[in-house]
């Protein structure tokens, strides 16, 4: 069958929506929570139009919607569910147990500030704080990238069994409408075949089993590194699913870390989500302003792409790297891991932390331009002013 | 049907894992609760009563250690060894053919 896509005006959590329907989720299993909630929404919609063959389960909380997710998931089913937030924080426990018990669960996190101050805006706390529980992160640019990134979640984690976080940006992403290209069925169903359980708690022809059973200090550690053999092996599958989804669809997310225009840059800005397409316009004027600059988009933030971080690294001068996020008592939180990834190479970039954008601050086209002039400087003195810059503080 | 428990139970008590390829990907049961001995843990003991037995295997799906087997014949027994007295073999048994009884130390 030809490829002709489906152009159709959605919201971001309407894109995370249609994607859940074209994977053939079986089992939601969801609590509203703002602005995650039109997500879930239009499964019911989707459900109660008779479109969709989906079991949903409404809860009392995210934590047991994680667990219901849990247990579809290991009982074989494509188990799907979206939160925000104070919900995500809520699930934490049910976290670790998804990806301890191996189960490729695909879940999409409307990033939101953390409260008090209570906030229902744009910030990547909630899912960075998720970093250790072995969930797989990939961060979304545009609705159009929530949609392809779902689908792609799926294959990935039912690949290396382990579950996937799609995350998009509060009403940046979530609520703003704008044209994606969505993949007829069939299309979609060659791409992602019916799962493949590693385990299947439905399968009564064989010997009972315990899932998630109790392990001795003689064991605990070697499930561990299971874990972490199956993030490294995700890297080489996120790269071929990448591909084949290029291949097939005609965007190409081969790529862990998006490089827009960094071939000659001086130095680059780095960062995740939809400020990212923020900083890709700017680059294009800042490039006709005579600045060298590029953009370095984290896609994957788990597994982390330490390879083709090295790759960017060892070619710039500087690394700006914005962070809409914070980790108190320490810095950005890609900062951390940037430099981290970094100090055993001998790529050394200057590096320098903007905090921008908490709790849904806008971050603009002059943003950049202002901090491309601060790095530019930065750059010429060969040392840094201050590590981390809490840029728009009003001082 | 695989009998990894079972009659092969005895062999199975004898898995020391030695190597991480050894162990499967996902926690479940096999070299894990396997190495586990909880048989100690007991204030009351399970006893079957195969008059009332029917063969369902419901005990069998629900204990949650691999304590209950099924011997050639068909009636289930319990492993000691494994079985930590919880009790859930004769709450879910239909026809009350398993009965817990204060274990004389
Ligand atoms: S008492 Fe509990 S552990 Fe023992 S056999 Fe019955 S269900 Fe299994
Ligand atoms: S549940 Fe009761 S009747 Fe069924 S196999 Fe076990 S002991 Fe026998």
């Amino acid at each position: 069958m030809e490829y002709k896509p489906i152009r159709k005006v959605v919201s971001g959590n309407y894109a995370a929506a249609y994607a859940a329907l074209h994977a053939r989720v079986q089992v939601v299993a969801a609590y509203p929570i703002t602005p995650q909630t039109s997500i879930i929404e239009k499964i019911a919609e989707f459900i109660a139009n008779g479109e969709a063959d989906i079991q949903y389960v409404p809860v009392e909380s995210e934590h047991s919607a994680m667990a219901a997710c849990i247990g579809a998931s290991a009982a074989g089913a494509r188990a799907f569910t979206a939160t925000s937030a104070q919900g995500l924080a809520l699930m934490h426990e049910m976290l670790h147990w998804a990806s301890g018990a191996r189960l490729p669960i695909v879940m999409v996190d409307v990033n939101r500030a953390m409260a008090p101050p209570w906030s229902v805006w744009d910030d990547q706390t909630d899912s960075l704080a998720q970093r250790d529980t072995g969930w797989m992160q990939f961060y979304a640019e545009n609705n159009q990238e929530v949609y392809d990134g779902v689908l792609m979640a799926f294959k990935v984690a039912e690949t290396v069994n382990l579950p996937a976080m799609i995350v998009e940006s509060a009403f940046i992403l979530s609520h703003t409408y704008d044209v994606i290209e969505m993949i007829p069925q069939e299309l979609v169903d060659e791409f992602l075949p019916p799962r493949k359980p590693l385990y299947d708690l439905a399968d009564f022809e064989r010997e009972p089993f315990s899932v998630g059973s109790l392990a001795t200090p003689a064991d605990y550690y070697e499930f561990r590194y299971k874990i972490q053999k199956s993030m490294e092996e995700a890297k080489k599958v996120i790269k071929e699913v990448g591909r084949e989804f290029g291949e097939r669809f005609g965007r190409d997310y081969s790529q862990m870390i998006e490089t827009y225009r960094t071939d000659d840059a001086d130095f680059v800005f780095m960062g995740m989500g939809s400020l990212m397409g923020t900083v890709k316009e700017a680059v294009d004027i800042l490039r006709q302003e005579g600045y060298k600059v590029g953009a370095a988009k984290v896609r994957w933030f788990r597994p982390f792409p330490k390879e083709e971080l090295y790759e960017l690294a060892k070619n710039v001068d500087g690394i700006a790297v914005l962070d809409r996020n914070y980790s108190f008592g320490m810095e950005g939180i890609l900062f951390t891991e940037a430099k981290g990834a970094l100090y055993n190479t001998d790529a050394k970039p200057l590096m320098k932390n903007y905090i921008v954008g908490l709790g849904g601050r806008d971050f603009t086209v002059n943003d950049v331009r202002k901090i491309a002039e601060n790095m530019k400087a930065v750059i010429e003195k060969g040392e840094l002013d201050v590590e981390v810059d809490w840029y728009h503080l009003k001082r | 049907m695989n009998t990894l428990f079972g009659e092969k139970k005895a062999e199975a008590k004898k898995i020391v894992l030695t190597s991480v390829d050894q162990y499967p990907e996902a926690p479940i049961s096999l070299g894990t609760t396997l190495s586990n001995f909880t048989g100690d843990w007991r204030t009351f003991i399970p006893v079957v009563n195969e008059d009332k037995c029917v063969k369902c295997y419901i005990c069998w799906k629900f204990c949650p250690e691999p304590a209950i087997y099924i011997k050639p014949d068909g009636y289930v027994a319990i492993d000691y060894d494994y079985c930590k007295g919880c009790g859930i073999c004769a709450n879910e048994c239909p026809t009350k053919a398993i009965t817990m009884e204060k274990e004389e130390k």
